[in-house]
């Protein structure tokens, strides 16, 4: 349609060249964009550029990714910048639905896909199936409001932050606080835990490690909704961080990245108090084991939320990027493979760790190659 | 006649006693001047405080100075038109800080760019990127909903004032003004439901959006241009009737030509309301970075849903949406001058 | 009073069938002779308007002309009027069809509002409490269960902002229409209409960030001194309450309800104000016993369409609002309460399958109410029409 407009591109070929070499990767699965053949007249495309991708990229799904995704798509947009790529962050279920659906390319999702959405994708990917990658890892910043305290940061272990989270701790000088937080002068202020008032991911991975470090003090079952009522909370991260900007003695969890100045609990991980941090995120998601029936396709991830890794950080957050192993056309073929290949490389997760995009915690070279490996798969109907 | 009768030589007046013109004013400055004094002394002096204590105290002693010399009712008067001062400046306050906030708040990112530029390529702490693809968005949607909604209301109008009598036309009125209470969400629930049964779970669009805001401009437009028609002379379309003239002509050509003026006034303001609606098109039209022009496919940006989601993603998005808000206000203003603008020009120099 | 046919004579007059070419080209010939008609309105006076109709009547094509001149320059022949009526009778009466079908059109879409909402909510009306239980913000709870709670923080918080609402904007309209100097007035009518068309985002962005901090002394304030009331006992800060909200939505349809009753209130009848000055009354007696009961019926209708707009309102209460599931009357408490629209605008991004039939039922319930306060407002303001004698 489009791919006249290439040439016109002055850094066109520089993009086709970086193009090339991203697609070279997978040369086995015979893509070449049959859509390229015809970009003949224009002159200045290099003739053995594989593709000049064109069309439509569209996806939808988790806001935690929105940043990153605004980065990816800025950077996949020099090398393919014919391709019209819109994220529309809505929300991880109604980004699966959508996806499901067939109105997206792709999907952005917090949470792996459900048992009856995998045989749904079946149907979606015409015979073929859901590819699950995990792409974005976040760290979630325990963060609070205590102007007066100096220091970095306080010391809380899983146990002590479930009763505060469950109101069982109410106040900031209480010995279970200060017995881990020796030099620390602690005010004596009612403690505000702050909640997310929306169902989100951040919720779930957050309960989801005080279920299961928490050695019983969280009696709630781990749930994207969060399980306490009464309290005060906000409505998605920003609504998070307003309000615990909002009131000395506040607590919340939020994505790392928009933690700003307020301070941020270490985590006891081990014999050691971990603050947050990109690396310190990504050595959970190394120490974790592959989810219950993932496959080299859909590479879910179990985190370990007890790990006792050293250095490691257990409250993170793991988003995947959902497509179709088959897809109908080529060029939606091409277009999927060059982003997920843009996303997962190097390049891309050096873009969506810079902090002030996503400050996201950039994956392994080996979960790369397992996820390269997926993304080459994926074939034309 | 009291003057005759009035022997003192002071009370020469036709009405009873008065406190001077100054009276009300004073007692502001000494209320003020007393209430600082007290909260400084008890250490709570903020504005609030001092302008509350204020109040009360001129609202006690005007009155009761008032009901000395001038009586009971004047006293009443007077205490009425402290409360509806206050009540004045009272509600003022928010609604000022609110105009200050966005015009402050707003200027920060505000510029020509920003209007012409959209958010393709934008991340991280980039200031660049604008709001060209959203304006866009809210133009198109906003004149599609008008597109289905003015003719909707126009006739609906004209049927209830030409020709509605009976049953239907009372079943009429009634259900529109049932219908302005609909709230934005539902008309955007209705939308939803329509558009998924009719196109599939994952149909997004603009017409989507229109629908939904259509839903609540109908009745808007309905009411004005009820109001308008019923403005016209009787005696216009008697004359009218008189030359011969059907009455389906001299609906379109005396009736509704005398009332145009009115009408497009009413739908600007029906526009006006419903340009800025946020919840019906955040989950129907959806959000992206670069233009759209097809209403009927793909998802659109659109003003309000691009401010609430800049604010969702915190740092330069919270300035980015500020500046969307001052946009769409400054929008909405225009709107209503061209509407002043047209009805003035419009208007019929020998109407009332 | 109009001397155009009325249906029964239509209905005895068989002729209006028999030129329907006739009329079908009058009715194309009009489109044309609109836009230039309404071209030269702009600046004619009204007068010229009439003068212009005439002269444009007898300009298009010759069908027209004949019937209208031989319709009112002759004394006719009664036959000949009659046929130059049968055939504008027939244009008549599809304009009145047309008209009238849009609007029953309106009650159409008021239907299809319900009942796609319906249709999509009827999942969830008829599953079973385990499919329900499976939806992790239902609680285990039924659909009523979990509908009540919502119904009443939509009740409370859209009846809390009326309350601080109506006397404020009674003041402001008293203020425009009788207090304030004619040019002040005017331009205050103008900004408070420019207010009514703020987008509500920004309400809820200023709530959040100019308003909850001037509440928090306020309501600090309040909980230490009346916190032996329950209704004001346990503040946390910040000001995320269900009274914060209230105080959002105040805000919001204050310009509202102000323009409406500013328009009744100018209306009042001078006449009336004049003779209550001249028997003496002071400015406040006289809006006592003129303008007020003059405008009450207005007033209420002003109300209810900003109760109207407080109970359907989505993103300011979302965005100030620390949100719960309670009956609840602790107005300061955070997280006891949560409205209908700012539940379904939270739940509706993350929600799929049959968590989205749950949130359109919930939507249902906020359909069924707006309609119920809707209805009984006009039942109200029918009643004060027919015995008061202001009207």
């Amino acid at each position: 349609m489009s791919i006249s407009r290439t040439s016109r591109r002055a850094g066109s070929l520089v993009a086709v060249g970086a193009l090339a070499f991203a697609l070279a990767a997978c040369s086995d699965s015979g893509t070449t964009n049959p859509g390229a053949t015809g970009s003949t007249g224009s002159g200045s495309t290099t003739s053995d550029a594989p593709a000049a991708l064109s069309g439509t990229l569209a996806g939808a799904g988790a806001s935690s990714q929105g940043k990153a995704m605004e980065g990816w798509a800025a950077g996949f947009a020099d090398i393919a910048p014919d391709v019209q790529f819109s994220y529309d962050a809505a929300g991880s279920g109604a980004g699966r639905e959508q996806f499901l659906a067939g109105s997206t390319l792709f999907a952005g999702s917090d949470s792996a896909l459900k048992p009856e959405e995998i045989t749904a994708a079946a149907k979606r990917c015409f015979g073929g199936e859901a590819l699950e990658l995990p792409v974005y890892i976040s760290p979630i910043a325990v963060i609070y409001n205590l102007p007066q305290v100096s220091a970095a940061n306080i010391n809380l272990d899983a146990k002590t932050l479930a009763q505060i989270f469950d109101g069982k701790i109410t106040k900031w000088n209480d010995p279970a606080i200060a017995a881990q937080n020796e030099g620390v002068e602690l005010p004596d202020l009612a403690i505000i835990p702050v909640n997310r008032s929306d169902e989100s991911g951040t919720t779930e991975n957050f309960t989801e490690y005080l279920a299961a470090a928490g050695e019983g003090a969280w009696t709630h079952e781990p749930s994207g909704d969060w399980p306490v009522s009464g309290g005060q909370s906000g409505n998605g991260t920003s609504g998070m961080v307003d309000t615990v900007k909002a009131a000395e003695g506040t607590i919340g969890y939020a994505d790392a990245s928009r933690a700003g100045d307020l301070g941020t609990v270490a985590i006891k991980v081990g014999d050691a108090y971990v603050p947050y941090s990109a690396e310190a995120a990504a050595k959970v998601v190394d120490a974790s084991p592959a989810a219950e029936g993932a496959t080299d396709k859909r590479l879910v991830i179990e985190l370990d939320r007890t790990t006792t890794a050293e250095g490691a950080y257990p409250i993170v957050l793991v988003s995947y990027d959902i497509a179709c192993s088959v897809y109908e056309n080529a060029a939606d073929v091409a277009n999927v493979k060059a982003f997920l290949t843009y996303v997962a490389s190097e390049e891309g997760q050096a873009r969506s760790a810079q902090p002030d995009v996503a400050g996201s915690a950039p994956i392994s070279a080996e979960l790369r190659t397992k996820i390269q490996a997926a993304i080459d798969a994926i074939s034309v109907k | 006649m009291p003057v005759a009768t009035a022997p003192a030589s002071s009370a020469l007046t036709l009405t009873g006693n008065r406190l001077p013109r100054w009276a009300p004013w004073a007692s502001v400055a000494g209320s003020a001047l007393v209430a600082w004094g007290v909260l400084v002394l008890t250490g709570e002096h903020t504005a609030t405080t001092v302008a509350a204590l204020t109040a009360l105290l001129h609202a006690v002693a005007l009155t009761s100075v008032s009901r000395y010399v001038e009586g009971p009712r004047r006293a009443t008067d007077r205490l009425a038109t402290t409360l509806v001062t206050v009540a004045f400046l009272l509600a003022l306050v928010p609604l000022v800080s609110l105009l200050w906030t966005v015009v402050s708040r707003g200027a920060v990112l505000f510029s020509g760019t920003f209007l012409t530029t959209d958010m393709v390529g934008v991340f991280g702490d980039m200031t660049s990127g604008g709001v060209a693809h959203a304006i866009v968005g809210t133009l198109m949607v906003t004149l599609t909903a008008t597109l289905i909604s003015v003719p909707i209301g126009l006739l609906t109008a004209i049927y209830l004032v030409e020709y509605g009598r009976g049953p239907l036309a009372k079943g009429i009125t009634f259900f529109v003004d049932v219908m302005t209470g609909i709230p934005s969400i539902v008309a955007g629930l209705f939308a939803f439901a329509l558009f998924t049964l009719l196109m599939g779970p994952a149909y997004r669009s603009g017409l989507m959006g229109a629908v939904a805001l259509a839903v609540l401009m109908t009745p808007v437009v309905i009411r004005s241009v009820e109001e308008m028609l019923r403005l016209v002379p009787n005696e216009l379309r008697e004359a009218s009737y008189a030359l011969g003239v059907p009455k389906w002509l001299t609906i379109l050509k005396v009736v509704l030509r005398t009332s145009v003026a009115g009408i497009v006034t009413g739908v600007m303001l029906a526009i006006a309301r419903v340009i800025g609606e946020t919840a019906p098109l955040l989950i129907t039209v959806g959000m992206i970075t670069r233009t759209n022009w097809d209403v009927f496919e793909g998802r659109m940006a659109t003003l309000p849903v691009f401010a609430y989601s800049q604010y969702q993603q915190g740092g330069v998005g919270v300035d980015r949406a500020w500046a969307a808000a001052l946009t769409l206000i400054l929008i909405v203003m225009l709107l209503n001058l061209v509407a002043r603008g047209i009805s003035r020009a419009f208007r019929p120099k020998t109407g009332r | 009073m109009t001397p155009v046919p009325t249906s029964s004579q239509d209905s005895t007059v068989p002729g209006g069938g028999q030129a329907p070419h006739g009329a079908v080209t009058t009715a194309a010939g009009t489109p044309a002779g609109v836009p230039a008609g309404g071209r030269r309105t702009t600046a004619a006076t009204m007068d010229e308007d009439m003068h212009d109709d005439s002269s444009a009547w007898a300009a298009p094509g010759p069908t027209a002309v004949d019937h209208r001149v031989s319709g009112h320059a002759q004394p006719p022949a009664p036959a000949v009027s009659l046929r130059a009526s049968g055939a504008s009778r027939v244009a008549d009466t599809i304009f009145k069809g047309v008209s009238g079908a849009t609007g029953v059109l309106i009650l159409v879409v008021l239907a299809a509002v319900a009942g796609f909402l319906v249709l999509r909510a009827w999942p969830a009306l008829t599953a079973s409490p385990d499919e329900l239980a499976k939806i992790s913000w239902m609680n285990g709870q039924s659909l009523l269960e979990y509908v009540g709670p919502l119904v009443f923080g939509t009740l409370l918080s859209a009846i809390l902002a009326l309350g601080l609402a109506v006397p404020l904007s009674l003041g402001i309209a008293l203020f425009i229409t009788h207090y304030a100097p004619r040019r002040a007035a005017q331009a205050l009518g103008y900004v408070i209409d420019l207010l009514a068309a703020i987008p509500s985002v920004v309400y809820g962005l200023w709530g959040a960030l100019w308003l909850a901090p001037v509440l928090d002394p306020i309501f600090r304030w309040l909980s230490d001194t009346l916190g032996f009331i329950p209704l004001f006992a346990g503040y946390t800060a910040p000001a995320r309450n269900v009274l914060a909200a209230a105080t959002v939505l105040a805000v919001m349809i204050i310009p509202i309800i102000t323009a409406v009753s500013r328009e009744v209130f100018f209306q009042t009848p001078v006449l009336h104000e004049e003779a209550a000055l001249a028997l003496g009354a002071t400015r406040w007696e006289t809006i006592r016993m003129a303008v007020l009961p003059f405008g009450r019926s207005g007033l209420v209708s002003a109300s209810m369409l900003g109760l109207g707009r407080a109970l359907g309102e989505t993103m300011a209460v979302l965005m100030i609002l620390s949100p719960g599931y309670l009956f609840s009357f602790f107005l300061l408490k955070p997280g006891q309460h949560q409205s209908i629209a700012a539940n379904i605008a939270a739940k509706f991004p993350e929600a799929s399958g049959l968590s989205v039939s749950v949130l359109i039922a919930t939507g249902l319930a906020l359909f069924v109410i707006t309609l119920a306060v809707n209805m009984v407002a006009r039942w109200i303001i029918a009643r004060r029409a027919e015995f008061s004698g202001a009207n």
